[in-house]
């Protein structure tokens, strides 16, 4: 064995040293030195069919016992990690759930924490960053770079908004956010298929263009009767029967808009066809090795232009999610950097649909979070709350993702030769 | 000069060739390309075009005389706000707008230079808006909080923002260097760490908020020490922050093709891993260039943070950190380059008032940006549009220049 082989098999220690840090964070300012008021975690709303009893803890009790609990995780991980084995991402996903519920009690000490709607509303945030990041992973998995998130997802949100309100129809709004969107994405595609154009450029210019065009045509067309092209109203809320009625999961999953169980739907297909299918695998083989995939008479360019166009049909659906999936009328450049938290989200989900919705579903939780936290503990700047999302990214990239190994062909145009 | 290249007869058919295939060409054609997007959005746009459309077999004039009227109105504006105001009654009137120009494009130059930077090296600092607000802090407090004599108030605090923005570039180096974090998303994070933080401290009046501000996210008026010095005197808005971005593309040009550092940072950039066997530390190498990419972003920020007699406000980045992304990819991350494209997006901020007033949104103007970068990044695409010949290697531009070059050194 050469030295350098070795070096690439040991594991990196920095997981377990950020997680340690982490919970020694939790176990000391949440637990020894946390609140002593008692924090009531309510499961179930009033007007639900069963109810529950709501959940009452100390704030410091709780956190102390967060806390332990964390070491416990960290103890494991850095065992995982001195036997030589990757750090389980399980374990990284159950640590970030405890220490969320720590983060809870400490901010509603004294007060009620509405578990199923933060929840649900989580959820329900989360839905545009999850559909952008979907069809991100769907691009990028074919070995194309897609930065355009932003822009598919402003692009639907403008179309479901104007073409519902025009044609007094929201189905036909969402398919028409989720055609354009990917019409949009399908210029990517064919600048970086045919025209080997920088993928990366491509994707910058294409967020500018969504800007440009939405803004211009929002304000030479919609702005002047608002009214007649920009009220598309909501998508009505479905409860499915049964289900809906199941304490916390019933209102959280399935009392929902028709685009949060299209979301979870996408994300189980898309995880089934990307591991289990020979299509999933074709496409995988072109992102990691598209000459080896040449070679064995898969077509290069036209997997990529499918998958990357298609890829656009479900951030055009996410952009729907946006406006008549959530707040109804569409607002100049309301998709505010969620196009590029989808990126995030990508790289932090390992190009996985599971993983990415893990981590878009901590971006949701954590908006909602800020809004909560505002009106219950208004002590805290939330300038600070609203940081964390974005922290708690950046230190999973640093201490968790670290060398996260994007498709060996990500981004790197295919010239058949 | 050499023997054989003299002695090759120059042709001037394969020397117009070289000329059509050149980046020069393909970059003026996606210009006017650009530019005709943003007429066709005007157009479809146009009520009165509209109107006439209907009607077009039976008086396609009407349609087509609506359709040069609201794009002529739409881009007489802009020369007219950007360039030159013909119907201004005085000579300074007439000449403001091109001031205003000037002064736009400064700040969008500096940044564009820093992110071009990071192209070079093969990084792709998306980074500009945290990195510029980071200098706008450190420069603001230099300037709001500190009492200095003037000349060096002002030093200390263009220099406060070129290390406020550099630190936050070198920090994103070093994580990639040091744990392979992707600085795509490192610097996306940023942005929004840093911007909160920036609310968060012009909401203390202990901290950046300013005497006046009440209950609003606004700092003090940099002092008058801290100020940068109007260039035509104080009926001009335009400032000394113009001449630092002029300084900067030099030096840029400077480090990028003639320093040892620049050779480094372009040997990174072309392969990173034949740079590496070759000696070069490429981990320091991605600390230094991100770093070196922010300073250039940092004058940015000092020109944002001590133009304004007003103080500075959560917006006061401007979008630069992101409009410069387009201005690198522009301007080929070449010094000359960046400065022409950002010459010609600062005269799209300075003119987007004057189109507004003619009833057409300015928006109009980032569709024209975001389509000439778009045509840029194919030259396949403009070849064909235009029908330009394919690349040459006849080298006969290169033979031309040298024969006329030793033909007027001999005399």
């Amino acid at each position: 064995m050469s030295a350098e082989t070795k070096k690439e098999v040991r594991e990196s220690w920095k997981t377990p040293a950020v997680m340690g840090v982490l919970s020694a964070t939790v176990l000391v300012f949440f637990g020894i030195l946390g609140k002593p008021e008692a924090v009531s975690f309510e499961l179930t709303g009033v007007r639900e069919v069963v109810q529950l009893p709501n959940i009452e803890v100390g704030s410091g009790l709780l956190g102390t016992f967060a806390g332990i609990a964390l070491v416990v995780i960290t103890a494991l991980v850095a065992w995982q990690v001195s036997q030589n084995k990757r750090a389980s991402i399980w374990f990284s996903m159950l640590f970030g759930a405890i220490a969320l519920v720590a983060l809870l009690g400490w901010l509603a000490a004294g007060n009620v924490v509405p578990v199923a709607f933060i929840l649900g509303s989580a959820l329900v945030l989360a839905v545009p960053i999850m559909l952008g990041a979907m069809g991100g992973i769907m691009s990028e998995r074919v070995g194309v770079v897609n930065i355009a998130i932003e822009g598919q997802l402003l692009t639907g949100a403008f179309m479901a908004a104007v073409i519902s309100t025009i044609t007094g129809n929201q189905l036909l709004g969402i398919v028409s956010a989720m055609i354009t969107a990917a019409l949009f994405s399908a210029v990517l595609a064919v600048f970086a298929v045919r025209f080997l154009a920088q993928q990366i450029i491509v994707g910058v210019v294409l967020n500018v263009l969504a800007i440009g065009i939405t803004n211009f045509l929002y304000q030479q067309w919609v702005t002047e009767d608002e009214s007649a092209t920009n009220s598309p109203g909501t998508l009505p809320i479905i409860s499915i029967p049964v289900l809906g009625d199941i304490p916390i999961i019933g209102p959280v999953l399935f009392q929902n808009r028709i685009t949060v169980f299209l979301a979870i739907g996408i994300v189980i297909v898309l995880w089934f066809i990307l591991f289990k299918t020979k299509l999933g695998l074709r496409a995988r083989a072109v992102g990691e090795n598209p000459l080896a995939a040449d070679t064995v008479g898969i077509n290069v360019g036209r997997t990529r232009f499918w998958w990357v166009t298609l890829g656009g049909l479900l951030a055009g659906l996410g952009g729907a999610a946006l406006t008549i999936g959530s707040s109804g009328s569409f607002g100049r450049e309301m998709s505010g950097g969620l196009g590029f938290i989808a990126l995030a989200v990508v790289i932090l989900g390992r190009w996985h649909p599971g993983y990415a919705t893990a981590a878009a579903l901590l971006f949701g939780f954590s908006i909602i979070l800020r809004i909560w936290a505002g009106q219950v503990s208004p002590g805290i700047p939330t300038n600070f709350i609203t940081m964390v999302p974005y922290l708690v990214t950046l230190i999973a990239v640093v201490g968790f993702v670290g060398r996260s190994r994007p498709p060996a062909a990500d981004g790197i145009p295919y010239v058949k030769g | 000069m050499s023997e054989s290249v003299k002695k090759e007869p120059i042709n001037w058919n394969s020397a117009m060739k070289e000329i059509l295939s050149g980046s020069v060409t393909r970059t003026l054609l996606s210009v006017i390309l650009g530019f005709a997007v943003g007429a066709f959005f005007m157009i479809i746009s146009n009520r009165e075009f509209l109107q006439n459309i209907g009607y077009f077999f039976a008086d396609p004039l009407a349609s087509l005389r609506a359709a040069g009227d609201v794009v002529s109105s739409g881009y007489g504006a802009l020369f007219k706000g950007a360039v030159y105001n013909a119907s201004a009654a005085t000579f300074d009137g007439a000449i403001r707008p091109l001031t205003e120009t000037l002064r736009l494009a400064g700040p969008l130059i500096a940044a564009g230079l820093g992110i071009g930077l990071g192209f070079r090296v093969g990084l792709f600092n998306i980074g500009g808006t945290g990195q510029l607000v980071s200098g706008i802090i450190w420069a603001t407090f230099v300037a709001t909080r500190m009492e200095l004599p003037p000349v060096i108030h002002l030093v200390v605090a263009i220099l406060a923002a070129i290390i406020g923005s550099a630190i936050v570039g070198a920090f994103v180096g070093f994580l990639k260097a040091r744990t392979g974090a992707n600085e795509v998303i490192t610097t996306i994070m940023l942005n929004y760490v840093i911007i909160s933080f920036f609310n968060y401290l012009l909401l203390d009046n202990n901290l950046l908020q300013g005497a006046t501000a009440g209950g609003y996210t606004k700092s003090d008026p940099a002092a008058e020490t801290a100020r940068l010095p109007a260039l035509l005197g104080e009926s001009f808005a335009l400032n000394l922050g113009f001449v630092l971005a002029i300084v900067a593309v030099v030096l840029y040009w400077w480090l990028m093709e003639r320093s040892t550092i620049g050779f480094r940072l372009r040997a990174v950039g072309f392969n990173a891993s034949a740079a590496k066997t070759a000696g070069i530390n490429v981990n320091a190498t991605y600390v230094l260039a991100l770093g070196l990419s922010a300073a250039f972003v940092g004058l940015a920020a000092a020109n944002q943070a001590l133009s304004s007699t007003g103080g500075v406000t959560p917006t006061s980045h401007a979008g630069i950190g992101f409009d410069a992304i387009t201005v690198a990819l522009l301007g080929g991350s070449s010094a000359p380059g960046v400065l022409l494209a950002g010459l010609l997006f600062g005269a799209f901020k300075a003119g987007a008032s004057a189109i507004q007033i003619e009833g057409i949104s300015p928006d109009v103007l980032l569709i024209v940006q975001g389509a000439i970068v778009l045509f840029i990044a194919a030259p396949p695409l403009i070849r064909a549009i235009f029908r330009l010949p394919p690349p040459q290697t006849t080298n006969m531009l290169t033979a031309l220049k040298s024969n006329l070059f030793s033909r007027g050194a001999k005399r």
